[in-house]
């Protein structure tokens, strides 16, 4: 408890203007470190797999709502390494169905107050964001989802085409574009993050909460007796608990097989994103391009991201192959012709649970303490706060908070699915 | 980039290639004594494999046949390819 306290007290100091005169009058060399490097105690009361965004934030939550100090967080490599790095930091609560919907818009929410929460500059930028119809049959479908948006008390603006014109006037208005603007759907409150600043930030604040971060912590094996999880096997050594939390987005199959349910109901797949080198303020929005796949934003640094859609094929290597990069760079070429003269900088994947709705699977399964957060898609960074939130609720109390209680694992053979398209079970089409 | 040897085209890239997913379930077929549960097992439940994992790709844009190819999934390495009716092991029952 002392701890807890001191704590809070050099969260509020640490970096003050003062400090950071300090520092840079002292050569920058005398910064401590951010959070502690523990060896694993025998025994936690829980324990989360997984030091990205989403194990820190949970991490975060158990200590700071429910009381629980006594947690680590087991990570394989390094905070921050895997799909917190590697996304396109976009955050929106543009959702149709009521579950997703209420999730993400607590989200959204948590998003507005991040920085404040955890003292840290998250850089979080509503710039909004515009998806860009084509058709009739589009600007229809965007009024539906605008509508349905708007019933659950979610900014949304439909948005005619002289209005895109004026909010992106990068785009091809010619008559020779190969897919004409109808006009578009908004959501205002929408935006971008830095993405290392939250795994920073929430590592940052766990820490102070007294929760050991442990880092080159693999996890090789669960003690199961009796259908209660007792432990984990680890690089470095037996952990007990009695609870243990997986938030290992993309290897979610891998270390269910090790506590003995290997078969889900989703696959790997890889997404890639890539920057371009740093230009003059050119979008200051974030604009998606849904008839070809590709949608953009700006960093502060100037370069443009861009995303598109899967490699494909089932894959657990986090880097992507060049059709997929072709083609994300062709609809970008067809959607906005100025940016044909740009060098791409870099270019990288991450490696993602597809479940096969499209949406997540958080809860408690059929062993007794051991709680999964999976299947998170094209969705883990926006969700990062809510899952933070739900996912430590639903750790504590044994039980989902009632933002997650539909996204549950056995909702595929009940038929509950939460389809937001209507595309059926192949991963990869929502 | 990943190459396949097509069974009757010989090695192509993948770009002449859809993949058409999950080769390792088998097709619970129709018969009346098909039951729900392995329909669900069929089309919902996956292995997802990190290393050699059995998936369909179809030749579209070759001999618009399928090939089944078994494929590592950490490496991106094609191990073996045959038709899709081939038995490249692994194969569920």
């Amino acid at each position: 408890m002392q701890n807890a306290v001191n704590g809070a007290h050099q969260i509020m100091n640490r970096y003050s203007a003062l400090e950071v005169l300090k520092g840079g009058l002292t050569g920058q060399k005398n910064w401590e470190r951010v959070w502690r490097a523990p060896e694993p105690k025998r025994e936690y009361d829980a324990i989360i797999i997984g030091g990205g965004g989403h194990g820190l934030a949970t991490a975060y939550y158990l200590a700071k709502v429910h009381g629980m100090t006594n947690i680590a967080v087991c990570e394989k490599g390094w905070v921050g390494g895997g799909n917190i790095g590697r996304n396109t930091t976009i955050i929106r609560s543009n959702y149709m169905l009521e579950d997703n919907a209420n999730f993400y818009e607590k989200g959204m929410q948590l998003w507005e107050e991040m920085a404040q929460e955890l003292n840290y500059n998250v850089m979080f930028s509503q710039r909004g964001i515009i998806n860009v119809a084509h058709s009739d049959a589009q600007m229809d479908s965007f009024a539906r989802r605008g509508n349905a948006m708007r019933l659950n008390d979610i900014d949304a603006e439909l948005l005619t085409r002289e209005q895109v014109k004026e909010l992106l006037p990068m785009l091809d208005y010619s008559s020779k574009a190969r897919f004409p603007v109808y006009g578009g759907l908004q959501q205002p409150r929408a935006g971008t993050a830095r993405h290392d600043a939250v795994a920073w930030g929430y590592a940052r604040a766990a820490d102070m909460r007294g929760v050991d971060i442990l880092q080159n912590c693999e996890v090789t094996g669960f003690d199961i007796k009796d259908g209660q999880v007792q432990g984990l096997q680890t690089s470095r050594g037996v952990i007990k608990s009695k609870k243990v939390g997986i938030a290992v987005a993309g290897n979610t199959s891998r270390i269910c097989a090790m506590a003995g349910f290997n078969r889900l109901p989703m696959e790997s797949h890889k997404l890639q994103a890539m920057v371009s080198e740093p230009i003059k303020p050119f979008i200051n929005t974030v604009c998606t391009f849904g008839a070809g796949h590709f949608y953009v934003s700006q960093s502060d640094k100037g370069g443009l991201v861009f995303g598109g859609d899967l490699d494909g094929y089932n894959s657990y290597a986090q880097r992507g192959n060049l059709p997929a990069v072709n083609h994300v760079l062709q609809s970008g070429m067809a959607l906005m012709p100025s940016i044909g003269r740009l060098r791409l900088l870099r270019h990288w994947a991450g490696v993602m649970d597809m479940s096969m709705d499209g949406s997540p699977i958080m809860g408690t399964t059929q062993v007794k303490g051991l709680y999964l957060n999976a299947g998170w898609c094209y969705g883990g960074f926006k969700a990062i706060p809510a899952v933070g939130f739900c996912f430590a609720h639903t750790i504590a109390q044994n039980r989902p908070h009632e933002l997650n209680e539909n996204f549950t694992l056995n909702r595929f053979e009940k038929g509950y699915l939460l389809d937001e398209k209507g595309m059926g079970p192949v991963p990869g089409l929502h | 980039m990943i190459r396949i040897n097509c069974p009757w085209c010989g090695e192509r890239n993948m770009v002449e290639f859809t993949y058409g997913g999950d080769a390792i379930n088998k097709y619970p077929g129709l018969s009346e004594e098909t039951t729900a549960e392995q329909y669900f097992e069929f089309s919902y439940l996956r292995d997802n494999p990190c290393g050699p994992h059995l998936e369909y790709w179809h030749h579209v844009n070759g001999c618009r046949q399928w090939v089944k190819v078994k494929r590592d999934t950490l490496t991106h390495e094609v191990l073996a390819t045959g038709p899709a009716d081939a038995l490249l092991g692994g194969e569920k029952e």
